[in-house]
């Protein structure tokens, strides 16, 4: 219990540090790398929050390649050594960002979350019926010969279970998406011309 | 287990810095990397909201988990493409502050 909430308090002091540093540092490239960290923090709270398949996806694409992407970008354009001043909007920029804040924490606070999801508990007999092609429960693939271990693992696949069967179609138009921005950025890249 | 209401404020904490960064900064590069925090903020609460309210209501098991996944994935389009801009932008303009680039402005 107390080892959750020094995790929890650990990693939100990593993420918010590295946050604010990223916003407040003078140096782009350390702000790239601060950034990272902060990417690192994020999935350590994907963790805690029992989305392990997410973690990876965080650290593998965040970490790994956006990042990666940033640092390539920040020396590309060679902005290292002027730095990164703020503009001169930074008053009215903390003003709104503080007002932003304070009304997602008022609703947050105040918001009773489980009533609120409950509300739709109306429609649930809807809902049982639209994911009625759902991976069956436990009770029923034990039923069908299969041992505990196998059992578990069938349960954690509801992520790709829903991806390829109820989000198919949102999952095919962003890998159209993709590919409309890697050819894109590479026409952009590349320029007119040769 | 840790409240629901601690994953949210984070998230609320890290939007907040996100936009203030994304409004304030001088460089492209930067406005990027702010708006890559505020995704990861929105990120943090749709996730927590599919782990912690999973089976209440309307929120089915792993619902936030796929919309995180399609955030993941059109914010690292994203990146591609502002990084092709901002390379444009530097080879025709010799600068990535946006408050050099007002060919807009009249």
């Amino acid at each position: 219990m107390w080892f959750e909430q020094i995790v929890f308090w650990a990693l939100a002091a990593v993420a918010i540090g590295g946050a604010l540093g990223v916003v407040l540092v003078r140096d782009l490239f350390r702000a790239a790398l601060l950034l990272a960290t902060v990417f690192v923090a994020v999935g350590g709270f994907y963790v805690m929050m029992n989305a392990e398949f997410l973690a990876v996806v965080q650290i593998l694409i965040y970490v790994g390649a956006i990042a990666v992407l940033f640092i390539f970008g920040i020396m590309l354009t060679r902005d290292v050594q002027r730095g990164n001043a703020p503009n001169r909007l930074q008053i009215p920029a903390g003003v709104i960002s503080a007002l932003l804040l304070a009304a997602m924490v008022f609703t947050a606070v105040t918001t009773d979350w489980t009533t609120l999801a409950g509300a739709g508990r109306e429609n649930q007999a809807q809902i049982a019926q639209t994911q009625a092609v759902g991976i069956p429960d436990a009770t029923e693939l034990t039923r069908a010969g299969l041992s505990a271990e196998e059992v578990e693992s069938v349960a954690g696949s509801g992520l790709a279970d829903l991806l390829i069967g109820d989000f198919v179609l949102p999952f095919e138009a962003v890998s159209l998406l993709l590919l409309a921005a890697a050819i894109g950025g590479l026409a952009l890249a590349r320029g007119r011309g040769r | 287990m840790v409240p629901l209401l601690y994953f949210q404020l984070l998230g609320a904490a890290l939007f907040g810095i996100g936009l203030y960064g994304a409004l304030a900064r001088r460089s492209a590069v930067l406005i990027i990397l702010s708006i890559e925090l505020m995704l990861n903020a929105v990120n943090i609460n749709l996730i927590a909201a599919a782990s912690y309210l999973n089976g209440i209501g309307r929120f089915a098991a792993f619902d936030g988990q796929i919309i995180a996944i399609f955030v993941i994935t059109v914010a690292a389009a994203e990146v591609g493409l502002a990084f092709a801009i901002i390379l444009r932008m530097y080879r025709n303009r010799g600068t990535i502050n946006v408050d050099e680039i007002n060919i807009l402005k009249w």
